[in-house]
């Protein structure tokens, strides 16, 4: 897997809570076969009119935030299913950091296997950015995961949680298959043990 | 000995390795795998050269892509691509396929149990959210992504950050015309679709214990819809009465020390919970989802609410982002909600008993002129049993259309959705935007009350219908 580097961008302010799977990545694209080229059909249906126009409405098609690698979201952020197409979608469309109050469990596992780094911020906080990244035109947010530190360029400066072994992972671009691999031996013991 | 939950004794049995900080290397005891979300896994250990290490752990159907009118002739080229990518790749890696032919094939979750690969104390993992289904069986069973299908496909482990534990206690008596799908529903709307994030739910209480395996099934089904990581109940008589004539369980040598083992895997008296909510079923009403999250809902005999009443702005927005999608006006009336098709299936509400249900409320009855109506059995053995039973005649002649199984109208990855602006009563466990089809809306419902709204042609209170339903 890369190595998670230091971002720095403006923000995309998504106000929508329960930014649910099923949205992020609608299901008719969920019938290739590679892990790539997905961020084509990010927020497909959000995104998108029916005749295949670009939706003005949409915050993604604000020129604002066209090349953001920040996606600010409100609480709950991708529940629902279990799909990673989620995060190569999210990651293949330029997403590296991803900042809301809470997120479902299984997309915030999924985002640590592909270099996505999920914050968790309060709710103050959350509101700051999103007021920030509409209302100043040179806004930017600097993502220290080595520091675990959110920076604006407004002298804002926050510290964030995540857990070492995680940050360590996303730091270094380790590989889970091989890191468990390297416990082959406890694997065989257990199975010897318990499991035929 | 310290009291200990059922989550607790089935995480201690399956730790391989654990050091501080960092997350713990679990075994994992059974391994469900479909077209969707294995492609990539299975690319990845062929370009690392690796091999399944268990295969006799590890099972496959296909289910999300599969026609559910003329399953030989898949039209999508995408999705027949995706089913025979999954043939080749078990086929490749020796793993054993409930394939179209098979009489065996159904939805992932609904198989499982069907044919006894779903044993109590186990862990279970596949590429799908509604794996916690097989936690009705005291399994700890999750989803997961492709990444973490190619580690246990390659290590048949995986690494997991400890949850946290949460009782849901639901005491009480069922009033008639309550189900299990009722009571989840109403859960979620209790606790919220992030209300159990990181924690494993544990479902207890009297109407838990009084329910059968198939309603315990889709009480665990929807935890991933109030965020838990996992559902679990734990097991009991009712629990292995199902199971001992199981196929893959029946002629087990050890079947009673199994048994044995098995009921002593119950949470402890006195065992702690992180967090605990207190629920009376007698006052659970039939429930109808209103917005486009399954915490949506409401009783059958209230109303849709009014955005004006919520004072947090963040479920304000929400709520009136919902209405304006579902195109339903603040206070309407739930029965008032008139629907144009009904889905009857899905691995929340699509077992025998489900059907069965549905079809002693359309027994002797027809679908409204103005709806559609579909049923599709979860499993090939589901629709053997209906058929034997004759209720798929029940249904044929209230108007309803008879399918093959598959996941069909739950997500909309086959020939069976909705059109854009289309209004379901869905049996199904999701109503998000577009989940059934672009632009389709989704009232998430039991089965008894999809098959009343298709009689009426539009939601109406279940408990008025004289009709016995035994213990459904």
């Amino acid at each position: 897997m890369e190595k998670f580097k230091t971002v720095e961008s403006r923000p995309a302010p998504l106000d929508s809570s329960n930014v649910d799977t099923d949205q992020i990545i609608p299901k008719q694209f969920l019938k290739r076969i590679e892990r790539t080229g997905f961020g084509q059909f990010l927020f497909f249906d959000w995104r998108f009119n029916d005749d295949g126009t670009e939706n003005d409405k949409f915050i993604l098609n604000d020129p604002r935030f066209k090349n953001s690698e920040i996606l600010l979201s409100q609480e709950n952020f991708g529940c629902g299913s279990s799909r990673e197409h989620a995060p190569w979608a999210l990651r293949d469309y330029g997403f590296k950091v991803i900042i809301s109050t809470s997120f479902a469990d299984i997309l915030y596992n999924n985002c640590f296997k592909n270099c996505i780094l999920p914050i968790i911020v309060d709710e103050k906080h959350l509101n700051y950015l999103f007021n920030s990244s509409l209302n100043f035109n040179d806004y930017k947010v600097i993502v220290n995961l080595d520091e675990m530190t959110l920076r604006d360029n407004k002298g804002f400066s926050y510290k964030f949680n995540i857990d070492p072994y995680r940050r360590k992972c996303l730091l270094e671009g380790l590989d889970d298959i091989s890191l468990t691999l390297m416990h082959e031996e406890k694997i065989t013991l257990y199975e010897n043990k318990f499991s035929k | 000995m310290k009291p200990e939950t059922l989550f607790d004794k089935i995480w201690n049995n399956h730790i391989v390795h654990e050091e501080d900080g960092k997350p713990t290397l679990l075994y994992i005891d059974l391994h469900l795998v479909h077209e969707v979300t294995s492609p990539q896994a299975f690319e990845g250990l062929r370009q690392a050269g690796r091999k399944v290490r268990k295969t006799n752990k590890t099972f496959a159907t296909m289910d999300h892509n599969v026609p559910t009118l003329d399953r030989n002739n898949i039209k999508d080229p995408i999705s027949a691509q995706q089913i025979e990518t999954l043939e080749n790749n078990c086929k490749e890696f020796q793993i054993e396929l409930f394939d179209l032919a098979s009489p065996y094939q159904g939805i992932v979750h609904v198989i499982g149990p069907e044919q006894g690969l779903t044993k109590p104390g186990s862990t279970i993992v596949c590429g799908d959210s509604h794996t916690s289904t097989h936690g009705a069986f005291g399994a700890l069973a999750f989803g997961i992504g492709t990444s973490e299908v190619e580690h246990v496909l390659s290590t048949q482990c995986l690494w997991q950050n400890k949850p946290k534990t949460f009782e849901v206690r639901v005491d009480g008596i069922r009033p008639k015309g309550v189900t299990a799908k009722d009571i989840i529903l109403n859960i979620i709307g209790e606790i919220g679709t992030a209300g159990a994030t990181g924690h494993v739910i544990e479902y207890t209480g009297d109407a838990i214990k009084s329910l059968s395996m198939e309603q315990r099934m889709t009480i665990c089904n929807m935890s991933i819809e109030g965020g838990a990581r996992a559902g679990m109940i734990s097991p009991d008589e009712i629990t292995l009465n199902y199971l001992r004539d199981k196929p893959r369980i029946k002629s087990l040598d050890n079947l009673d020390s199994l048994m044995s083992e098995w009921r002593k895997l119950a949470s402890d008296q006195g065992c702690v919970f992180d967090k605990k909510l207190l629920l009376d079923a007698a006052k659970i009403a039939p429930q109808v989802s209103w917005g486009t999250s399954p915490g949506m809902v409401s009783s059958v005999d209230s109303k849709v609410p009014n955005p004006k009443n919520i004072e947090d702005p963040v479920k304000r927005k929400s709520i009136e982002d919902a209405l304006t999608y579902m195109d339903l006006k603040a206070d309407t009336l739930i029965e008032d909600i008139k629907i144009d098709t009904v889905f009857i299936g899905s691995c929340t509400n699509g077992r025998i008993e489900d059907l069965i249900a549905a079809s002693k409320i359309i027994h002797g009855n027809k679908v409204s002129p103005k709806v559609k109506a579909i049923v599709v059995p979860g499993s090939q053995v589901v629709k053997y049993q209906a058929e034997k039973l004759g209720i798929d005649k029940i249904f044929k002649d209230a108007g309803f259309e008879w399918r093959e199984s598959g996941c069909s109208m739950c997500l909309a990855m086959n020939p069976d959705k909705l059109s854009p602006g289309e209004r379901a009563a869905s049996t199904s466990n999701r109503n998000f935007e577009g989940r059934q089809g672009k632009g389709g809306r989704t009232h998430l419902v039991s089965p008894t009350m999809a098959a009343a709204a298709a009689i009426e042609g539009r939601f109406i209170d279940i408990r008025a219908y004289d009709v016995d339903l035994g213990d459904y």
